[in-house]
Protein backbone atom coordinates (compact mmCIF):
# COMPACT_ATOMS: atom_id res chain seq x y z
CA UNK A 1 0.00 0.00 0.00
CA UNK A 2 1.46 3.04 -1.21
CA UNK A 3 2.15 5.81 1.23
CA UNK A 4 -0.22 8.12 -0.83
CA UNK A 5 -2.89 5.70 -0.77
CA UNK A 6 -2.64 5.84 3.30
CA UNK A 7 -3.57 9.95 3.12
CA UNK A 8 -7.12 8.96 1.54
CA UNK A 9 -8.23 6.10 4.06
CA UNK A 10 -9.81 6.15 7.04
CA UNK A 11 -11.10 4.01 9.70
CA UNK A 12 -13.99 2.06 7.72
CA UNK A 13 -16.85 2.41 10.87
CA UNK A 14 -19.50 4.74 10.19
CA UNK A 15 -18.98 5.87 14.12
CA UNK A 16 -15.37 6.67 13.84
CA UNK A 17 -16.23 8.24 10.03
CA UNK A 18 -16.40 12.07 12.02
CA UNK A 19 -14.00 11.34 14.34
CA UNK A 20 -10.42 13.31 13.87
CA UNK A 21 -8.84 10.74 15.62
CA UNK A 22 -10.23 8.14 12.84
CA UNK A 23 -7.77 9.70 10.09
CA UNK A 24 -4.89 9.06 9.07
CA UNK A 25 -4.66 5.28 10.55
CA UNK A 26 -1.70 4.71 11.93
CA UNK A 27 0.71 1.95 11.07
CA UNK A 28 2.17 -0.52 13.30
CA UNK A 29 5.05 -3.29 13.02
CA UNK A 30 5.12 -1.75 8.71
CA UNK A 31 7.65 -3.34 6.93
CA UNK A 32 8.26 -0.92 3.74
CA UNK A 33 9.65 -1.39 0.73
CA UNK A 34 10.73 0.58 -2.40
CA UNK A 35 8.42 -0.17 -5.56
CA UNK A 36 10.13 1.88 -8.45
CA UNK A 37 7.09 3.18 -10.78
CA UNK A 38 6.49 5.10 -13.78
CA UNK A 39 7.14 8.94 -12.77
CA UNK A 40 4.50 11.68 -13.80
CA UNK A 41 4.61 14.96 -12.87
CA UNK A 42 1.33 16.00 -14.06
CA UNK A 43 -0.23 13.68 -11.66
CA UNK A 44 1.88 14.57 -8.76
CA UNK A 45 1.00 18.63 -9.44
CA UNK A 46 -2.68 17.29 -9.85
CA UNK A 47 -3.31 15.26 -6.50
CA UNK A 48 -0.65 17.75 -4.26
CA UNK A 49 -3.99 19.76 -3.42
CA UNK A 50 -6.34 16.94 -2.56
CA UNK A 51 -3.14 15.34 0.68
CA UNK A 52 -4.00 15.88 4.03
CA UNK A 53 -0.35 17.43 4.80
CA UNK A 54 -0.34 17.11 8.21
CA UNK A 55 -1.72 14.05 8.26
CA UNK A 56 1.19 12.79 5.76
CA UNK A 57 3.80 14.25 8.05
CA UNK A 58 1.94 12.52 11.30
CA UNK A 59 2.21 8.91 9.55
CA UNK A 60 5.81 9.47 7.89
CA UNK A 61 7.32 10.34 11.63
CA UNK A 62 5.15 7.16 12.51
CA UNK A 63 7.10 5.58 10.20
CA UNK A 64 10.61 6.53 10.38
CA UNK A 65 10.53 8.67 7.05
CA UNK A 66 12.40 12.06 7.54
CA UNK A 67 12.43 13.37 3.72
CA UNK A 68 9.18 15.10 4.42
CA UNK A 69 8.91 19.40 3.53
CA UNK A 70 7.54 20.81 6.62
CA UNK A 71 4.80 22.41 4.58
CA UNK A 72 2.79 21.59 1.30
CA UNK A 73 4.68 22.46 -1.88
CA UNK A 74 3.07 25.18 -3.53
CA UNK A 75 2.36 24.45 -7.26
CA UNK A 76 5.37 26.70 -8.30
CA UNK A 77 8.17 24.60 -7.07
CA UNK A 78 7.00 21.27 -8.66
CA UNK A 79 8.44 22.91 -11.91
CA UNK A 80 11.80 24.61 -12.99
CA UNK A 81 10.72 28.09 -13.96
CA UNK A 82 14.60 29.29 -14.21
CA UNK A 83 15.01 28.32 -18.24
CA UNK A 84 12.61 31.07 -19.02
CA UNK A 85 12.06 30.49 -22.82
CA UNK A 86 9.08 31.63 -24.18
CA UNK A 87 6.66 29.55 -25.92
CA UNK A 88 7.56 26.40 -23.85
CA UNK A 89 4.88 23.99 -24.05
CA UNK A 90 3.05 23.09 -20.48
CA UNK A 91 4.07 19.27 -20.55
CA UNK A 92 7.63 20.25 -21.72
CA UNK A 93 8.29 22.11 -18.17
CA UNK A 94 11.10 20.37 -16.13
CA UNK A 95 10.58 18.91 -13.16
CA UNK A 96 12.40 19.75 -10.14
CA UNK A 97 13.86 17.73 -7.79
CA UNK A 98 11.25 17.88 -4.88
CA UNK A 99 8.80 16.83 -7.63
CA UNK A 100 10.76 13.73 -7.59
CA UNK A 101 11.47 13.39 -4.13
CA UNK A 102 7.55 13.64 -3.39
CA UNK A 103 6.99 10.98 -6.41
CA UNK A 104 9.06 8.64 -4.39
CA UNK A 105 7.49 9.26 -0.97
CA UNK A 106 4.07 9.59 -2.39
CA UNK A 107 4.15 6.79 -4.93
CA UNK A 108 6.79 4.33 -4.33
CA UNK A 109 7.35 3.90 -0.63
CA UNK A 110 5.04 0.86 0.27
CA UNK A 111 3.80 -1.09 3.16
CA UNK A 112 4.14 -4.53 2.23
CA UNK A 113 2.95 -5.99 5.44
CA UNK A 114 1.68 -4.56 8.54
CA UNK A 115 -0.98 -2.95 10.54
CA UNK A 116 -3.37 0.25 10.53
CA UNK A 117 -4.66 1.54 13.73
CA UNK A 118 -7.85 3.61 14.16
CA UNK A 119 -6.74 6.21 16.82
CA UNK A 120 -10.83 6.54 17.47
CA UNK A 121 -11.23 3.04 18.10
CA UNK A 122 -8.64 1.43 18.38
CA UNK A 123 -9.26 -1.51 15.29
CA UNK A 124 -6.79 -2.62 13.45
CA UNK A 125 -6.47 -3.59 10.23
CA UNK A 126 -4.25 -5.47 8.10
CA UNK A 127 -1.96 -5.38 5.25
CA UNK A 128 -0.80 -8.39 3.93
CA UNK A 129 1.23 -8.49 0.52
CA UNK A 130 0.43 -4.54 0.39
CA UNK A 131 -3.19 -5.03 0.00
CA UNK A 132 -5.32 -4.11 3.25
CA UNK A 133 -8.19 -5.24 4.22
CA UNK A 134 -11.02 -3.34 5.63
CA UNK A 135 -13.88 -5.25 6.27
CA UNK A 136 -15.38 -5.22 9.75
CA UNK A 137 -16.67 -8.30 11.90
CA UNK A 138 -20.74 -7.87 12.68
CA UNK A 139 -20.33 -5.90 15.86
CA UNK A 140 -18.61 -3.14 14.17
CA UNK A 141 -20.93 -2.36 11.29
CA UNK B 1 -15.54 23.27 -41.10
CA UNK B 2 -17.76 20.03 -41.57
CA UNK B 3 -16.28 16.58 -40.97
CA UNK B 4 -17.63 13.18 -41.52
CA UNK B 5 -16.84 10.60 -38.14
CA UNK B 6 -17.30 6.65 -39.37
CA UNK B 7 -18.91 5.36 -36.59
CA UNK B 8 -18.80 1.47 -36.29
CA UNK B 9 -22.75 -0.33 -36.64
CA UNK B 10 -22.47 -1.78 -32.72
CA UNK B 11 -23.32 -0.38 -29.34
CA UNK B 12 -25.21 2.51 -31.38
CA UNK B 13 -26.09 4.26 -28.18
CA UNK B 14 -23.12 4.50 -27.20
CA UNK B 15 -21.26 6.20 -29.94
CA UNK B 16 -22.68 9.93 -30.21
CA UNK B 17 -22.36 10.02 -26.24
CA UNK B 18 -18.92 8.87 -26.55
CA UNK B 19 -17.79 11.09 -29.22
CA UNK B 20 -19.57 14.52 -26.82
CA UNK B 21 -17.36 12.94 -23.81
CA UNK B 22 -14.30 13.37 -25.59
CA UNK B 23 -15.26 16.70 -27.25
CA UNK B 24 -15.61 17.92 -23.54
CA UNK B 25 -12.63 16.19 -22.38
CA UNK B 26 -10.34 17.73 -24.79
CA UNK B 27 -12.48 21.65 -24.96
CA UNK B 28 -13.32 20.65 -28.72
CA UNK B 29 -16.64 22.73 -29.73
CA UNK B 30 -18.40 19.97 -31.32
CA UNK B 31 -21.82 20.49 -33.21
CA UNK B 32 -23.54 17.57 -34.44
CA UNK B 33 -25.49 18.62 -37.75
CA UNK B 34 -26.78 15.48 -38.76
CA UNK B 35 -26.26 11.67 -37.02
CA UNK B 36 -29.45 8.70 -36.87
CA UNK B 37 -28.24 5.69 -35.06
CA UNK B 38 -29.01 3.47 -37.71
CA UNK B 39 -26.21 4.63 -40.08
CA UNK B 40 -22.40 4.79 -39.64
CA UNK B 41 -22.16 8.44 -41.19
CA UNK B 42 -22.22 11.08 -38.69
CA UNK B 43 -21.85 14.84 -39.74
CA UNK B 44 -19.96 17.30 -37.32
CA UNK B 45 -18.97 20.57 -37.33
CA UNK B 46 -15.46 21.24 -35.79
CA UNK B 47 -13.17 24.11 -35.71
CA UNK B 48 -9.87 22.29 -37.29
CA UNK B 49 -8.34 19.48 -38.65
CA UNK B 50 -6.50 19.43 -35.36
CA UNK B 51 -9.49 19.24 -33.49
CA UNK B 52 -10.64 16.63 -35.94
CA UNK B 53 -7.50 14.27 -35.12
CA UNK B 54 -7.45 14.55 -31.76
CA UNK B 55 -11.28 14.20 -31.30
CA UNK B 56 -10.67 10.85 -33.11
CA UNK B 57 -7.87 9.93 -31.32
CA UNK B 58 -9.24 8.23 -27.82
CA UNK B 59 -12.76 7.05 -30.05
CA UNK B 60 -13.20 3.25 -29.30
CA UNK B 61 -16.66 3.44 -31.50
CA UNK B 62 -15.60 5.87 -33.94
CA UNK B 63 -13.49 4.40 -36.97
CA UNK B 64 -11.97 7.41 -38.25
CA UNK B 65 -12.67 10.89 -39.13
CA UNK B 66 -12.98 12.78 -42.30
CA UNK B 67 -13.15 15.86 -44.37
CA UNK B 68 -16.29 16.17 -46.12
CA UNK B 69 -15.72 17.12 -50.08
CA UNK B 70 -19.47 16.52 -50.73
CA UNK B 71 -22.80 15.15 -49.83
CA UNK B 72 -25.96 14.10 -51.78
CA UNK B 73 -28.58 12.01 -52.14
CA UNK B 74 -27.47 10.96 -56.03
CA UNK B 75 -24.57 11.25 -57.99
CA UNK B 76 -25.76 14.84 -59.61
CA UNK B 77 -26.35 16.46 -56.39
CA UNK B 78 -23.07 14.78 -54.97
CA UNK B 79 -20.70 16.54 -57.82
CA UNK B 80 -22.80 19.55 -57.74
CA UNK B 81 -21.92 20.05 -53.74
CA UNK B 82 -18.44 18.72 -54.52
CA UNK B 83 -17.47 21.62 -56.88
CA UNK B 84 -19.00 23.98 -54.68
CA UNK B 85 -17.83 22.68 -51.56
CA UNK B 86 -14.27 21.66 -52.09
CA UNK B 87 -13.48 23.09 -55.43
CA UNK B 88 -10.82 25.52 -53.79
CA UNK B 89 -9.22 22.21 -52.26
CA UNK B 90 -8.53 20.43 -55.45
CA UNK B 91 -5.10 22.15 -56.35
CA UNK B 92 -3.71 21.54 -52.83
CA UNK B 93 -3.94 18.03 -53.84
CA UNK B 94 -2.98 17.75 -57.19
CA UNK B 95 0.06 16.40 -57.39
CA UNK B 96 0.44 14.34 -54.34
CA UNK B 97 -0.31 10.31 -54.20
CA UNK B 98 -3.93 9.26 -53.98
CA UNK B 99 -6.22 6.50 -53.46
CA UNK B 100 -9.70 6.29 -54.33
CA UNK B 101 -12.04 4.24 -52.46
CA UNK B 102 -15.71 3.28 -52.54
CA UNK B 103 -17.44 2.07 -49.80
CA UNK B 104 -21.24 0.81 -49.55
CA UNK B 105 -23.31 -0.01 -46.56
CA UNK B 106 -25.95 -2.37 -46.53
CA UNK B 107 -24.65 -2.48 -49.96
CA UNK B 108 -22.24 -4.44 -51.96
CA UNK B 109 -20.77 -2.98 -55.61
CA UNK B 110 -19.19 -4.73 -58.46
CA UNK B 111 -15.64 -3.49 -59.14
CA UNK B 112 -16.71 -2.39 -62.55
CA UNK B 113 -19.44 -0.49 -60.42
CA UNK B 114 -16.64 0.72 -58.12
CA UNK B 115 -14.30 1.85 -60.98
CA UNK B 116 -17.22 3.88 -62.67
CA UNK B 117 -18.23 6.25 -59.76
CA UNK B 118 -14.23 6.57 -59.23
CA UNK B 119 -13.86 7.93 -62.88
CA UNK B 120 -17.21 9.97 -62.79
CA UNK B 121 -14.56 12.02 -60.52
CA UNK B 122 -11.75 12.49 -63.09
CA UNK B 123 -12.72 16.34 -62.99
CA UNK B 124 -11.42 16.69 -59.99
CA UNK B 125 -7.94 16.49 -62.41
CA UNK B 126 -5.48 14.97 -59.76
CA UNK B 127 -2.23 14.30 -61.70
CA UNK B 128 -0.60 12.38 -58.87
CA UNK B 129 0.50 8.52 -59.07
CA UNK B 130 -2.27 6.76 -57.82
CA UNK B 131 -1.08 3.88 -54.85
CA UNK B 132 -2.90 1.38 -53.42
CA UNK B 133 -0.67 1.10 -50.12
CA UNK B 134 0.54 4.43 -47.99
CA UNK B 135 -0.86 7.20 -50.27
CA UNK B 136 0.06 10.62 -49.31
CA UNK B 137 -3.95 11.04 -49.08
CA UNK B 138 -7.01 9.21 -49.41
CA UNK B 139 -9.85 9.56 -50.54
CA UNK B 140 -13.52 7.81 -50.32
CA UNK B 141 -16.77 7.67 -51.92
CA UNK B 142 -19.53 6.46 -48.63
CA UNK B 143 -22.84 4.86 -50.36
CA UNK B 144 -24.78 4.47 -47.86
CA UNK B 145 -27.80 2.47 -48.32
CA UNK B 146 -31.12 1.58 -46.17
CA UNK B 147 -31.77 -2.22 -45.71
CA UNK B 148 -32.19 -4.25 -49.49
CA UNK B 149 -32.55 -0.67 -51.13
CA UNK B 150 -31.01 -0.37 -54.47
CA UNK B 151 -30.93 3.66 -54.71
CA UNK B 152 -28.65 5.15 -52.21
CA UNK B 153 -29.88 6.97 -49.21
CA UNK B 154 -27.12 9.11 -48.91
CA UNK B 155 -23.46 9.66 -50.83
CA UNK B 156 -20.60 11.50 -49.42
CA UNK B 157 -16.91 12.05 -50.99
CA UNK B 158 -14.62 12.77 -48.27
CA UNK B 159 -10.51 12.85 -47.62
CA UNK B 160 -9.30 10.67 -45.15
CA UNK B 161 -7.92 12.74 -41.62
CA UNK B 162 -6.97 10.05 -39.19
CA UNK B 163 -8.21 6.79 -37.64
CA UNK B 164 -9.26 6.06 -34.54
CA UNK B 165 -7.80 4.59 -31.15
CA UNK B 166 -10.08 1.12 -31.98
CA UNK B 167 -7.54 -1.03 -32.87
CA UNK B 168 -6.35 -1.56 -28.92
CA UNK B 169 -9.61 -3.46 -28.29
CA UNK B 170 -7.65 -6.55 -29.63
CA UNK B 171 -4.61 -5.54 -27.51
CA UNK B 172 -6.96 -5.48 -24.24
CA UNK B 173 -8.92 -8.49 -25.25
CA UNK B 174 -10.38 -10.65 -22.35
CA UNK B 175 -9.10 -13.94 -24.46
CA UNK B 176 -5.19 -12.90 -24.09
CA UNK B 177 -5.58 -11.93 -20.34
CA UNK B 178 -4.23 -13.93 -17.78
CA UNK B 179 -6.34 -12.72 -15.29
CA UNK B 180 -10.25 -12.71 -15.80
CA UNK B 181 -13.45 -13.92 -13.81
CA UNK B 182 -17.00 -14.70 -15.32
CA UNK B 183 -18.33 -10.90 -14.83
CA UNK B 184 -15.00 -9.34 -16.08
CA UNK B 185 -16.21 -6.15 -18.91
CA UNK B 186 -15.63 -6.82 -22.12
CA UNK B 187 -12.64 -4.47 -23.38
CA UNK B 188 -14.45 -2.36 -25.78
CA UNK B 189 -16.76 -1.76 -23.17
CA UNK B 190 -14.65 -1.31 -20.72
CA UNK B 191 -12.68 1.73 -22.60
CA UNK B 192 -15.22 3.34 -23.96
CA UNK B 193 -16.63 3.03 -19.91
CA UNK B 194 -13.17 5.18 -19.42
CA UNK B 195 -14.12 7.15 -22.58
CA UNK B 196 -17.32 8.01 -20.77
CA UNK B 197 -16.05 8.99 -17.31
CA UNK B 198 -12.99 10.86 -19.29
CA UNK B 199 -9.91 8.95 -17.90
CA UNK B 200 -6.73 10.94 -18.74
CA UNK B 201 -3.11 11.57 -17.77
CA UNK B 202 -2.45 13.22 -13.95
CA UNK B 203 -5.96 11.89 -12.85
CA UNK B 204 -7.05 9.61 -10.18
CA UNK B 205 -10.10 6.82 -10.30
CA UNK B 206 -11.20 4.77 -8.32
CA UNK B 207 -13.82 1.60 -8.57
CA UNK B 208 -15.19 0.20 -5.92
CA UNK B 209 -16.00 -3.10 -7.33
CA UNK B 210 -13.01 -3.52 -9.28
CA UNK B 211 -13.04 -7.63 -9.34
CA UNK B 212 -9.99 -8.39 -11.79
CA UNK B 213 -9.54 -4.86 -12.83
CA UNK B 214 -11.14 -4.32 -16.22
CA UNK B 215 -11.78 -1.12 -15.87
CA UNK B 216 -8.37 0.09 -14.40
CA UNK B 217 -6.97 -1.52 -17.22
CA UNK B 218 -8.91 0.82 -19.68
CA UNK B 219 -8.26 3.60 -17.37
CA UNK B 220 -4.87 3.19 -17.38
CA UNK B 221 -4.54 2.50 -21.16
CA UNK B 222 -6.13 6.40 -20.77
CA UNK B 223 -3.64 7.76 -18.63
CA UNK B 224 -5.04 7.77 -15.84
CA UNK B 225 -3.98 5.94 -12.01
CA UNK B 226 -6.94 3.83 -10.48
CA UNK B 227 -7.28 2.25 -6.90
CA UNK B 228 -9.71 -0.07 -6.38
CA UNK B 229 -11.26 -1.81 -3.39
CA UNK B 230 -13.52 -5.51 -3.81
CA UNK B 231 -15.16 -7.35 -0.73
CA UNK B 232 -13.95 -10.50 -1.67
CA UNK B 233 -10.27 -10.08 -1.27
CA UNK B 234 -9.71 -13.37 -3.34
CA UNK B 235 -10.10 -11.27 -6.32
CA UNK B 236 -7.67 -8.57 -5.92
CA UNK B 237 -4.94 -11.21 -4.31
CA UNK B 238 -5.37 -13.90 -6.86
CA UNK B 239 -2.56 -16.30 -7.21
CA UNK B 240 1.13 -15.41 -6.53
CA UNK B 241 1.58 -14.88 -10.25
CA UNK B 242 -2.09 -14.79 -11.52
CA UNK B 243 -3.18 -11.62 -9.70
CA UNK B 244 -4.44 -8.42 -10.28
CA UNK B 245 -1.33 -6.70 -10.17
CA UNK B 246 -0.25 -9.14 -13.08
CA UNK B 247 -2.98 -7.70 -14.91
CA UNK B 248 -0.92 -4.30 -15.44
CA UNK B 249 2.45 -6.18 -15.58
CA UNK B 250 0.99 -7.73 -18.76
CA UNK B 251 0.15 -4.35 -20.34
CA UNK B 252 3.26 -2.26 -18.96
CA UNK B 253 0.85 0.06 -17.37
CA UNK B 254 2.01 -1.24 -13.09
CA UNK B 255 2.54 2.57 -12.98
CA UNK B 256 -0.69 3.32 -13.47
CA UNK B 257 -2.50 1.01 -10.80
CA UNK B 258 -2.02 2.65 -7.29
CA UNK B 259 -3.60 0.54 -4.98
CA UNK B 260 -6.32 -2.22 -4.16
CA UNK B 261 -7.55 -3.09 -1.07
CA UNK B 262 -10.69 -5.13 0.31
CA UNK B 263 -13.76 -3.06 1.53
CA UNK B 264 -17.39 -2.80 1.51
CA UNK B 265 -18.76 0.62 0.05
CA UNK B 266 -21.30 0.55 2.33
CA UNK B 267 -18.46 0.77 5.31
CA UNK B 268 -15.86 2.25 2.67
CA UNK B 269 -12.14 3.34 4.26
CA UNK B 270 -12.01 5.94 1.88
CA UNK B 271 -11.84 9.57 3.42
CA UNK B 272 -15.23 11.35 2.13
CA UNK B 273 -13.75 14.08 0.54
CA UNK B 274 -13.54 15.56 -2.89
CA UNK B 275 -10.36 13.91 -3.87
CA UNK B 276 -11.49 11.68 -7.20
CA UNK B 277 -11.52 12.62 -11.10
CA UNK B 278 -13.70 9.48 -11.77
CA UNK B 279 -15.12 6.92 -10.32
CA UNK B 280 -15.64 3.60 -12.81
CA UNK B 281 -17.82 0.59 -11.67
CA UNK B 282 -20.45 -2.31 -13.13
CA UNK B 283 -21.65 -3.09 -9.15
CA UNK B 284 -22.71 -6.88 -8.40
CA UNK B 285 -26.35 -7.42 -10.12
CA UNK B 286 -26.69 -10.06 -7.87
CA UNK B 287 -27.80 -12.66 -10.81
CA UNK B 288 -24.22 -14.69 -11.37
CA UNK B 289 -22.70 -12.79 -8.65
CA UNK B 290 -24.01 -12.34 -5.08
CA UNK B 291 -24.81 -8.56 -3.85
CA UNK B 292 -23.62 -8.39 -0.13
CA UNK B 293 -22.67 -5.99 2.30
CA UNK B 294 -21.25 -6.41 5.42
CA UNK B 295 -23.91 -7.64 8.21
CA UNK B 296 -25.50 -10.58 9.12
CA UNK B 297 -29.28 -11.03 7.90
CA UNK B 298 -31.32 -11.45 11.35
CA UNK B 299 -29.14 -9.04 12.76
CA UNK B 300 -27.35 -10.99 15.22
CA UNK B 301 -23.78 -10.66 16.42
CA UNK B 302 -23.72 -7.30 17.97
CA UNK B 303 -21.24 -8.51 20.42
CA UNK B 304 -17.81 -9.22 20.02
CA UNK B 305 -16.84 -13.08 19.42
CA UNK B 306 -13.54 -14.15 21.46
CA UNK B 307 -12.01 -17.93 20.26
CA UNK B 308 -9.88 -19.37 23.58
CA UNK B 309 -9.99 -15.96 25.07
CA UNK B 310 -9.17 -14.04 21.85
CA UNK B 311 -10.94 -11.53 19.85
CA UNK B 312 -11.99 -13.53 16.80
CA UNK B 313 -12.02 -10.89 14.08
CA UNK B 314 -7.74 -10.01 14.77
CA UNK B 315 -7.20 -13.89 13.89
CA UNK B 316 -5.16 -15.26 10.91
CA UNK B 317 -8.46 -16.44 8.15
CA UNK B 318 -11.36 -14.37 10.12
CA UNK B 319 -14.20 -14.62 7.46
CA UNK B 320 -16.52 -11.10 8.20
CA UNK B 321 -20.31 -12.29 8.17
CA UNK B 322 -21.94 -10.87 5.15
CA UNK B 323 -25.91 -10.25 4.17
CA UNK B 324 -27.52 -9.87 1.14
CA UNK B 325 -28.26 -6.27 0.10
CA UNK B 326 -31.11 -4.39 -2.29
CA UNK B 327 -29.62 -3.24 -5.52
CA UNK B 328 -31.63 -0.14 -5.41
CA UNK B 329 -30.00 0.69 -2.18
CA UNK B 330 -26.31 -0.03 -3.41
CA UNK B 331 -27.24 2.43 -6.41
CA UNK B 332 -28.08 5.40 -4.11
CA UNK B 333 -24.77 4.49 -2.05
CA UNK B 334 -23.00 4.53 -5.07
CA UNK B 335 -24.20 8.01 -6.15
CA UNK B 336 -23.95 9.62 -2.58
CA UNK B 337 -20.15 8.07 -2.75
CA UNK B 338 -19.49 9.81 -5.86
CA UNK B 339 -21.39 13.25 -4.64
CA UNK B 340 -19.26 13.18 -1.47
CA UNK B 341 -15.67 11.93 -3.19
CA UNK B 342 -15.65 13.30 -7.00
CA UNK B 343 -14.36 16.58 -7.74
CA UNK B 344 -16.15 19.29 -9.38
CA UNK B 345 -17.12 18.36 -13.14
CA UNK B 346 -15.90 14.75 -11.85
CA UNK B 347 -17.39 12.14 -14.01
CA UNK B 348 -19.56 8.66 -12.36
CA UNK B 349 -19.70 6.06 -14.99
CA UNK B 350 -22.01 3.21 -14.16
CA UNK B 351 -23.71 -0.09 -15.27
CA UNK B 352 -26.92 -1.08 -14.32
CA UNK B 353 -29.22 -3.63 -15.40
CA UNK B 354 -32.76 -3.48 -16.72
CA UNK B 355 -35.06 -6.40 -17.99
CA UNK B 356 -36.50 -6.10 -21.14
CA UNK B 357 -40.18 -5.91 -20.49
CA UNK B 358 -39.97 -3.46 -17.25
CA UNK B 359 -37.82 -0.86 -19.71
CA UNK B 360 -39.45 1.80 -17.32
CA UNK B 361 -39.70 0.16 -13.79
CA UNK B 362 -35.99 -0.06 -12.92
CA UNK B 363 -35.53 3.84 -12.40
CA UNK B 364 -32.47 5.78 -13.21
CA UNK B 365 -30.96 6.89 -9.78
CA UNK B 366 -30.49 10.72 -9.22
CA UNK B 367 -28.71 12.88 -6.63
CA UNK B 368 -28.70 16.64 -6.16
CA UNK B 369 -25.10 16.87 -6.90
CA UNK B 370 -24.87 15.01 -9.86
CA UNK B 371 -25.93 15.81 -13.29
CA UNK B 372 -26.86 12.85 -15.65
CA UNK B 373 -24.58 13.10 -19.01
CA UNK B 374 -25.51 10.24 -21.15
CA UNK B 375 -27.57 7.17 -20.61
CA UNK B 376 -26.57 4.18 -22.99
CA UNK B 377 -28.49 0.76 -23.57
CA UNK B 378 -26.59 -2.53 -24.41
CA UNK B 379 -29.29 -5.19 -25.19
CA UNK B 380 -29.82 -8.79 -24.79
CA UNK B 381 -31.45 -11.41 -25.42
CA UNK B 382 -33.71 -11.46 -22.31
CA UNK B 383 -32.24 -8.49 -21.00
CA UNK B 384 -30.56 -5.33 -20.81
CA UNK B 385 -28.21 -2.93 -18.99
CA UNK B 386 -27.17 0.41 -19.08
CA UNK B 387 -24.36 2.29 -19.00
CA UNK B 388 -25.36 6.10 -17.07
CA UNK B 389 -22.65 8.91 -16.44
CA UNK B 390 -22.89 11.48 -14.36
CA UNK B 391 -20.97 14.74 -13.80
CA UNK B 392 -20.70 16.03 -10.53
CA UNK B 393 -21.68 19.36 -10.17
CA UNK B 394 -19.83 22.51 -9.18
CA UNK B 395 -21.15 24.89 -6.25
CA UNK B 396 -23.76 21.84 -4.59
CA UNK B 397 -22.59 20.98 -1.09
CA UNK B 398 -24.35 17.26 -0.46
CA UNK B 399 -27.12 17.99 1.75
CA UNK B 400 -26.79 15.89 5.43
CA UNK B 401 -30.15 14.17 4.91
CA UNK B 402 -29.47 12.15 1.38
CA UNK B 403 -27.30 9.34 3.94
CA UNK B 404 -30.73 7.53 4.76
CA UNK B 405 -31.35 6.26 1.73
CA UNK B 406 -34.72 6.80 -0.48
CA UNK B 407 -35.89 3.85 -0.98
CA UNK B 408 -35.91 0.79 1.25
CA UNK B 409 -32.42 0.63 2.79
CA UNK B 410 -31.68 -3.29 2.05
CA UNK B 411 -33.92 -4.53 5.54
CA UNK B 412 -35.18 -7.17 4.16
CA UNK B 413 -33.79 -11.01 4.46
CA UNK B 414 -33.70 -12.76 1.25
CA UNK B 415 -31.72 -12.29 -1.86
CA UNK B 416 -34.55 -12.23 -3.65
CA UNK B 417 -37.28 -10.28 -1.81
CA UNK B 418 -33.85 -7.53 -2.02
CA UNK B 419 -33.09 -7.32 -5.79
CA UNK B 420 -36.30 -7.23 -7.82
CA UNK B 421 -33.78 -7.92 -11.41
CA UNK B 422 -32.74 -10.92 -9.76
CA UNK B 423 -36.37 -12.21 -8.94
CA UNK B 424 -37.66 -11.51 -12.59
CA UNK B 425 -34.48 -13.19 -13.67
CA UNK B 426 -34.69 -15.90 -11.47
CA UNK B 427 -38.17 -16.13 -12.49
CA UNK B 428 -38.00 -16.20 -15.79
CA UNK B 429 -35.75 -19.05 -15.62
CA UNK B 430 -37.97 -20.76 -14.03
CA UNK B 431 -40.49 -20.55 -16.25
CA UNK B 432 -38.26 -21.72 -18.88
CA UNK B 433 -37.15 -24.81 -17.10
CA UNK B 434 -41.00 -25.57 -16.72
CA UNK B 435 -41.69 -25.32 -20.20
CA UNK B 436 -44.28 -22.61 -19.64
CA UNK B 437 -41.64 -20.60 -22.20
CA UNK B 438 -39.91 -21.81 -24.89
CA UNK B 439 -36.15 -20.15 -26.03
Amino acid sequence: MKILTLNFLTCARKTCKSSPAAFPLHPRDAELEIVETEFNALFIQNILPRVEWDALKGLCTELGLTNVPPEAPEPKELFDTSIKSAGIDEKEKEPTQLTRDLHNLLLETTIQSGKLVCGNCGHEYAIKEGIANFLLPSHMV
Amino acid sequence: MDYLVRFVQVHESFRRAELEALADLHNIKLDVVNYQSNYPYCLVRLQSEAAARLLISRSILGQGIYELWGIGTSYEELHEDVRRRSGHKWSEFRTCSFRFSVVGFQYKMKTSEQRKIIESFSYLDFEGPIVMANADTEFFVFQEHDLSVEIPRMLYLCRFIANSDRDVITKYDLKKRHYISTTSMDSELALVTANMAQAAPGKMFFDPFVGTGSFPIACAHFGARSIGSDIDGRSIRGKPTCNLMSNFTQYALTGRWLDGFVSDLTNTPLRLDRVLDGIVCDPPYGVREGLKVLGTKDGSGTEAVYIDGKLAHLQEGYIPPKRPYSFEAMLDDILDFAARTLVDSGRLAMWMPTANDEDVEFAIPTHECLEIVSICVQPFNKWSRRLLTYRRLGGVAVPAATKTSKRSNGTGIHADDLNSFRKKVRDCAALYSNGILTR
